[in-house]
Formats: C-alpha cells, structure tokens, sequence
C-alpha cells in the first residue's frame, strides 16, 4: 500500500494521460472502419460510376450504385437551409448581441439553447405536421420536397448560427462601436457598417458549422423530404429528392453485399465533406482568436 | 433621408428576425403540447409495450439505461482527459494540440456516421449485435468531445490562487487536482453531462442501427431496446399512432427542456463560486 501511495502520483498522471489518448483512438477506429468498409465497394463499382453515376437502382438487375442524385440533393438542402437559416440567424443575433434589453435578453437566451436542444425527430414530426402540409397547399405538388427540407434545415441550423455569431459579435471591442456613434453614426449604422465587418470571420465560422449541421441532419430530412434518389434540377425545388444521410438510413436495415458496401461508400462520401468543412472551420477560428 | 430609410429597414428586419425565431420556437412547442397532451393517458405509461396501449414506458426506461450506460463510459474518458490537458500537459504541447484537433473533429461528425461506425465496429466487428452496449458505446464517443470541452472549462475557470494556495500548503498534484480543483469546477462539468444527456435523450440516427428498435425493456445489456425518441421515430413512420407519437413528443421535450433548466442552473453555480 505504502508502495501505490509513493507512486500515486505517476500512476494517476499515466492513467489521465492514456484517457486524452480516446478521442485520437476513436476517430483512428472510425475512420479505419468506415474506410475499410466503404473504399472495396467504391473501387468494385468504379470510383468514377460511383460518385458520378447518376443511377441508383440497388435492386434491379445489373444493379447501379451512382450517388451523383445524393450528392447533389445534399447540396441542394445545405445551400437551401443557409438561406433560409444564415439571414435570420444573423440579423437575431444581431438583436440579441446590440439591441435586445437585459432582462428580455435573461428570457431569450435561454430559448435559443432550448431550440438546440429539440431532437431532431421533434423537428421532423413538426416538418410532417406543418411544413409539408404548408408547402403542399401553397406551391403544389405533394408537400415533401426540396423547398419543405430546406425550410426545415433552415430553422434547425438557426440556434448555431445565432449563437457564434452573437458571441463573435460581442467579441468585437466597444471602442469600434463607440467610435463609430461618436463620428456620427446611427446606431444601425454603427452595427452593421462597423461591428457586423469587424466580425466577419466569427460570422463565417457560424455559417461554415451551420453547413455542417445542414448536411449531416438525417432524420428531420427523411421524414419531410420525399427521398427519391433521382437526379434534380434546381428548378425542381418543390419535388423530393435524397440526401447522402437518409440515404443511408433509409437502406442500411435491409442491405447485403455490395448494395451494404455501396451505403457505407455514402457514408465515408458525407465523411469526407465534413472533414472539409471541419478544416474550413478550424481554420475560421483561428483567424478570429488572432 | 435615405439613410434614415436604411436604418429603419435594417431595425424592422432585426426585430422581425429575432420575432420570427422566437414565434417559430413558441409555436413548435405550442403545437405539440396543444396535440399531445389529451393523449397522455395513463395506459401510454403501461409496463408493457403491445400494439393496443402503445406504451412509452419502455422505451422511458430504455432511455433511463441508456444514458447510464453511456455516461459511465464517457464521463471518466471525457473528464480524465480535460484533467491531463489543463493540469498536466504543457501549454502549447504537440500530444495537446493533437487531442484538442481529434476532439473538435469528433464534435463535427454528424450522428448518421456514428451509427453507421457502431454498426460496423461494434454491431459486427465485436460482436455484440443490436444491443443496448453497442448503442451506449458509440453514443459514449459521440459525447466524449462535449465532456471533454465542458470540463476543461469549467477547469481553466478555476482562479490559478486556488492552485498557488494548495501547491504552497504542501499539497502535491493529484491532491490539489482532486480536493481543490474538481469541487471548484463540479458545477461547470455538472452544466456539460447534463448537456450530454440531452443530447443522448434526443438521439436517432446513431441508435437505430447500433441499438435497434424492440420496443420492450432490454433484459441485459447485449438486447437491444428503443429509446423514446426512436420510439417516437417509429410511432411516427408506422403512421398509426399519430396521437401517441405527439405524445411522446411532449414527454420528450418536457426531458429536454427539463434538462436544459438544470444544465443552466448549473452553469449558473460557477458563476457565483
């Protein structure tokens, strides 16, 4: 016992130290695992017919696995929940950064965590109830589409865009808009011409995680988006398409050989995006800590 | 004149902005209760899962072991490791930086890869099948780099005296990590594994191909079992039992919101200490 005590200390620091080691071990073991599972079945298909290939028919015969439809569709939701998602998000973080009175502010805040805090099938459900039936009576056509997704992802995204926006906002030193009203400036002025640009990277990092939230959603878009994996125009925004994510969800249950390798490939694909996106964002950061 | 236009358009889009975020919010959950509160029956709350009473209980329980379980992997991972990066490690360490890069890494990675990641690795690769560990376990590295984040600031809030104060009092440095520092930062860790939870509570798209979807309490851990928001999933895809997935709903965000009012009461303990 005297033995453990003296080495108490070593011991304990060893032990902290093999734990900061779990997080490096578990993106070793996810991206060894997802690449080992999906890379054979990219290369049997055809890295090119895969990830172009503008045909998903799992189950005819010859089968084709062609993700171009996913990829695209992903997009599509991304791009449209950012514009829905990024002008309302900022101009309230805006309110609640510049505008809103303290004691509204102790009342608010807290509401914009609650909406981050919302499962996902919650929102999907909402989608279902509202949206689709929404978007079905005014536009036409069956409800779930490209347009419900979006408006769907748009207000998803909103509790991250607000809140680095607001604190990249508030990171902006009061000199700037202090000086601003002093050289004459409305305070709208003073906001938006002066404190919104001295943000403007804080602002970028919002939306770059916003995009990242968009695009890796699954459930809340499944439920509203109609899934068909069929290669659309922008034009075609009040028909359905599918995601990369619910393409996987949809399939993964029932899925055997190649047709399992080929949803695994779907998922190392939306891996890959938000690796890009996690670099993006990192790389935002540090330009705002500078 | 035209820029007291301009101010007055961008101030109307400010309040309209912040109003619309804000009706749309009260409104979702308007909505919801509004829906499923008359079908908060007491047989929803039945111990036993069938197609007639279409109890959530289970699935309540489920969920009550499924956040157990994957705290009790977590929580050591995730609070161990923010110990070594503020207490031990060297500010500006290569491992440091490293680990901070892995654990931001795994913040961005979307629920689906997780599930599909658990799948392949523990429904298959280990073994164990649709079950209530393999759900824990991916769920425990999906919320490592939340703990993690949580607790090391909750740490670096800690006033470097308290430090100063033990290391010149003779303590060495496990003791002042543990008598000194942790009390002093367990509210801020508190404010983060309840965040943790809600995340679990709201879960989907990791649990239904690590976990599965049996909806009847799992016996041990290598059963598979629902928790309530797969629950509510299915409910709500089956497209039978409308009622009954607003419902759950509510019983959901009453979780949710319960549990963002204690991670905020928390949170608020740091604050003040």
């Amino acid at each position: 016992m005297k033995g453990f005590a003296k080495y108490k200390e070593q011991i304990l620091r060893a032990v902290f130290a093999l734990s900061a080691l779990a997080a490096i071990l578990a993106v070793g073991l996810i991206c060894v695992f997802l690449f080992a599972g999906g890379i054979p079945g990219m290369v049997k298909i055809g890295v090119f017919q895969f990830l172009f290939g503008k045909e998903w028919s799992p189950s005819d015969i010859p089968s084709a696995f062609g993700i171009l439809p996913m990829i695209v569709g992903s997009l599509y939701v991304t791009a449209g929940a950012v514009l829905v998602g990024v002008p309302i998000g900022i101009f309230t973080a805006v309110f609640m950064a510049k505008v809103c009175p303290k004691r509204l502010y102790k009342l608010l805040k807290p509401a914009i965590d609650l909406l981050a805090g919302i499962p996902s099938v919650v929102y999907g459900f909402f989608g279902i109830a509202i949206l689709v039936p929404l978007v079905r009576s005014l536009f036409g056509g069956n409800g779930s589409s490209i347009l419900t997704a979006s408006l769907l992802l748009g207000i998803m995204i909103l509790p991250t865009v607000i809140g680095i926006t607001e604190s990249a906002l508030r990171a902006v030193p009061g000199e700037l808009y202090e000086g601003a009203v002093a050289l004459g400036a409305s305070h709208e002025r003073a906001v938006f011409g002066v404190v919104l640009p001295a943000a403007k990277s804080g602002v970028m990092a919002a939306v770059v995680l916003g995009i990242g939230r968009a695009i890796g959603e699954t459930m809340a878009v499944k439920m509203v988006a109609g899934n068909q994996a069929l290669l659309r125009l922008p034009s075609e925004f009040l028909k359905g398409v599918r995601t990369l994510t619910a393409n996987v969800v949809i399939e993964m249950g029932y899925a055997e050989g190649l047709h399992r390798e080929a949803l695994i490939a779907t998922g190392v694909v939306l891996f890959v995006f938000i690796l890009i996106i996690n670099l993006l964002f990192s790389a935002l950061n540090r330009r705002t800590a500078k | 004149m035209t820029r007291k236009l301009n101010d007055l358009i961008l101030r109307s889009l400010t309040w309209l902005c912040a109003l619309l975020t804000f009706s749309i919010l009260i409104f979702l959950i308007g909505y919801i209760l509004i829906n499923g509160i008359p079908y908060l029956k007491p047989s929803l709350f039945a111990l036993e899962y069938n197609t007639t009473n279409v109890s959530l209980l289970p699935a309540l329980i489920t969920t009550v072991m499924t956040v157990a379980l994957s705290l009790i992997i977590a929580v050591p991972f995730g609070v161990f490791s923010a110990i070594y990066l503020v207490e031990y490690a060297r500010r500006g360490n290569r491992f440091v930086k490293l680990v901070r890069m892995m654990a931001e890494t795994l913040s961005g990675i979307p629920s689906i890869v997780y599930g599909l990641f658990g799948s392949l690795f523990f429904v298959f690769w280990l073994g164990w099948g649709l079950s209530l560990l393999a759900g824990s376990f991916t769920l425990s590295i999906m919320i490592l780099p939340l703990i993690m984040r949580t607790t090391e600031e909750a740490l670096k809030a800690v006033p470097d005296s308290y430090r100063e104060g033990a290391f010149g009092l003779g303590a060495g440095r496990l003791r002042t990590v543990f008598r000194i520092i942790l009390p002093a930062a367990a509210p801020g860790i508190l404010a983060g594994v309840i965040l943790a939870i809600g995340r679990i509570v709201g879960e989907t798209a990791a649990l239904i191909y690590t976990a599965g979807t049996v909806a009847q309490i799992p016996e041990n851990p290598l059963a598979s079992g629902r928790t309530l928001a797969i629950h509510m999933y299915a409910l709500s895809s089956e497209g039978l039992y409308t009622g009954q997935a607003y419902a759950t709903a509510v019983v959901l965000l009453v979780v949710v919101i319960g549990i963002n009012a204690l991670s905020a009461y928390a949170a608020k303990k740091i604050v003040k200490g």
